[in-house]
């Protein structure tokens, strides 16, 4: 499993008592679009979840057998399994609004 | 008897094709479904290596058919299947499948089938930028590869319309889709929904232009009968019509109408009816094997028991038949036939003799033929009885009831099974008229009649035709008695056909006229008699009274010799003594008559 933490933080435990999102997201190697997700992903998340979240990657080239676990159709897919319930976000996530509201950090206007 | 599995003719195309000699290899190379019916409709199969659209509305049966042809395939063929569902859980699948016998479970756990369950919720994905099907190519590849699947299954996938707002990228992806399966090299099938003006509802057609088969579930009457088509098949003949098909307890089964060839083997072997007078009425041998024969006749005139005599003179050869009854329970019949002294008991505990009873309002027509099919594939009769037929039409249309009694008759003939169908007519209809539209698929007719007049009704037989054989143009009366059936001459005076008491009437009016006759020959005889005897006395009266003259005759000679003589002697004697001449006559010494000594 090719997987990226985030730059790992001494305080990041610190942060955990509040809400941790544990985030995963399926790509297809190095497309443009997997590329430009991740990139739109990482940037988000600093804006708003700064230290209190994990981003796990995941190639579906190399692991196609876990597609089948999420129900992965379209690449890139973002999966939010904490906090529950479970939210998914297809796209390369350029439309950051609409991700804000798929992971549940700002409601829909 | 071999049993010829009935082959639903194709040979025309199979003709025109070969005549053009095209190369095998060059033809569209097909991939047998394994369902029963479709494969002859398609020519051999579904365009290998293509996908193949399956569509029709909610309740048709298009989950079960992509189901049979995968299970079919892994099982028949050993061609892996992977069966992507985006409506139905592997669970609910394999309850689904079960009802036609499938073991859908054992198979995936023997790596033959892949079943992906696809979840696509409406509206919980949130879309934000641009995306691709990837994923779904990902599960797909990865599925076919872990088993080596030669056939696919997408069931529905439409469901993706409801998944994903962006029908534009949806669009082209599907597109990507079929081209990617075709490059993969498998057979798909892929499933949609019916459409209002097209075939499906999001227009799944353009993509998939290889083959679609068009499938439709009609009540007509208040019988449902679903009905297949297809529509397009690039590059083979098919079948254009629509055919119906049925979901059985042992898969789908698609019935073609007829078979397009009459090429059926005939016997020339003739097999009893099981009615001796009847056998002679049909050139002394009965009806030839393999032919169908229809017994009409108006309620009551004993078409079922001309039906039963006939099974058991088969079951009696060591054939065996089997009676489809839509009127009477096995029961009912076997009691009623053993009124007539006949024992069908018997010859139903040793096997030979099967009875299938079923209201014909049970199902459509294409049910009751696919039960009747299937019944004969189990049973592999010689002799099969259908009682009545009319009652079976009733439950289509005209047209579709002709249509069925063809394809049976078709079915029948190719598997050399002599048929019989009892036909009721309505009473006071032209007989000939009403039948004739199912009298021209058959072989054999035989007319049964009731003839009322006397304050009684009696019932008569004809044989309105027998093909290729000589037969008797001759009514005869039909009769019924505990001791069986039996068919006398009927009498035909001037009066026109004398039946039951009539008949007998007039036999005894003829008997009687004989015996007046014999009587008054006898009286002459006598008088004659006694006149010859009165001669005979009178003859031996008269030769009597002439033996008697006669006597007196022969005393009146004696007499005169006698005097004569004396008279003589005494003229002698006078003369001696009157010293005549001497030695005339010496002197005798002669006795007369009188005794009296003269000296």
């Amino acid at each position: 499993m090719k997987t990226r933490r985030t730059p790992p933080r001494s305080f990041a435990s610190k942060a955990l008592p509040e809400k941790f999102w544990q985030l995963r997201l399926y790509v297809m190697d190095q497309s443009p679009k997997s590329v430009a997700a991740l990139a739109n992903l990482r940037s988000i998340c600093e804006g708003h979840l700064k230290g209190r979240y994990r981003i796990t990657v995941i190639d579906l080239l190399k692991k196609p057998q876990l597609a089948k676990g999420d129900q992965i159709l379209a690449i890139p897919t973002v999966v939010r399994l904490l906090p529950a319930p479970v939210r998914t976000i297809i796209g390369s996530l350029s439309d950051t609004d609409q991700v804000l509201v798929g992971l549940d950090l700002r409601v829909a206007v | 008897m071999v049993y010829v599995e009935p082959k639903w003719g194709y040979s025309l195309s199979m003709k025109r094709r070969s005549t053009k000699s095209v190369p095998n290899s060059e033809l569209l190379p097909k991939c047998p479904t394994g369902i029963r019916g479709l494969d002859e409709i398609t020519g051999g199969g579904l365009p290998r290596g293509r996908p193949t659209l399956i569509c029709g509305s909610a309740g048709c049966g298009k989950t079960l058919m992509a189901a049979e042809f995968l299970v079919r395939g892994a099982v028949l063929y050993d061609e892996p299947g992977v069966l992507m569902a985006f409506e139905e859980t592997e669970p609910e699948l394999n309850a689904n499948v079960a009802s036609l016998g499938f073991n859908l479970g054992g198979l995936v756990k023997r790596k033959k089938i892949v079943i992906d369950y696809v979840h696509i919720e409406p509206g919980e994905v949130h879309e934000s930028g641009e995306y691709d099907l990837e994923g779904l190519f990902v599960r797909l590849n990865y599925a076919i590869d872990s088993i080596g699947a030669k056939r696919v299954v997408l069931d529905t996938l439409e469901a993706l319309f409801g998944g994903l707002r962006n029908e534009i990228v949806l669009r082209a992806e599907l597109r990507r889709l079929f081209r990617w399966l075709k490059d993969k090299g498998v057979t798909a099938v892929i499933t949609a929904e019916r459409g209002r003006e097209q075939l499906t509802r999001h227009g799944l057609e353009e993509y998939v232009s290889d083959c679609v088969i068009l499938l439709d579930h009609r009540v007509n009457d208040q019988i449902a009968t679903r009905h297949l088509r297809v529509v397009k098949y690039r590059g083979a003949l098919h079948g254009t019509n629509e055919f119906p098909f049925l979901i059985g307890s042992d898969g789908i089964s698609v019935l073609p109408i007829t078979s397009l060839a009459l090429n059926h083997k005939v016997s020339r072997e003739r097999i009893a009816t099981g009615i001796k007078r009847l056998d002679a009425m049909l050139g002394g041998q009965g009806f030839f094997r393999g032919s169908s024969i229809l017994i009409t006749g108006t309620p009551g005139t004993g078409k079922t028991i001309i039906a039963a005599n006939f099974a058991q003179a088969a079951c009696q050869r060591g054939e065996r038949a089997l009676f489809f009854s839509f009127e009477e329970s096995p029961n009912q019949i076997t009691r009623n036939m053993h009124s007539i002294g006949l024992r069908l008991e018997p010859l139903v505990k040793s096997g030979l003799l099967r009875f299938h009873s079923a209201r014909p309002s049970l199902y459509g027509l294409e049910m009751h033929l696919a039960t009747i099919f299937k019944e004969i594939e189990d049973f592999k009769p010689s002799v099969v009885i259908i009682d009545p037929i009319t009652s079976l039409m009733d439950g289509g249309s005209g047209s579709e009831g002709k249509g069925m009694v063809t394809r049976l008759i078709d079915y029948l003939k190719a598997g050399q099974v002599t048929s019989l169908f009892t036909s009721l007519t309505q009473g006071g209809h032209a007989l000939q008229q009403s039948e004739a539209a199912m009298s021209s698929l058959m072989d054999a007719w035989i007319l049964l009649q009731d003839f009322e007049g006397n304050g009684e009704r009696n019932r008569v037989l004809y044989v309105l035709k027998a093909r290729g054989m000589a037969h008797s143009n001759q009514i005869r009366e039909f009769l019924i008695s505990e001791r069986g059936v039996d068919l006398v001459d009927a009498y035909i005076g001037p009066s026109g056909v004398l039946t039951g008491s009539a008949r007998a009437a007039q036999t005894s009016l003829e008997k009687a006229s004989a015996l007046a006759g014999q009587q008054e020959a006898g009286r002459r005889k006598r008088e004659l008699e006694r006149t010859r005897a009165a001669l005979e006395r009178q003859i031996s009266g008269l030769r009597s009274e002439h033996e008697a003259s006669a006597d007196e005759l022969r005393q009146i000679d004696e007499q005169v010799g006698t005097q004569t003589r004396l008279l003589t002697i005494e003229r002698n004697e006078l003369g001696r003594l009157r010293q005549a001449d001497v030695a005339v006559v010496p002197r005798p010494l002669i006795t007369s008559g009188n005794g009296r000594r003269h000296v």
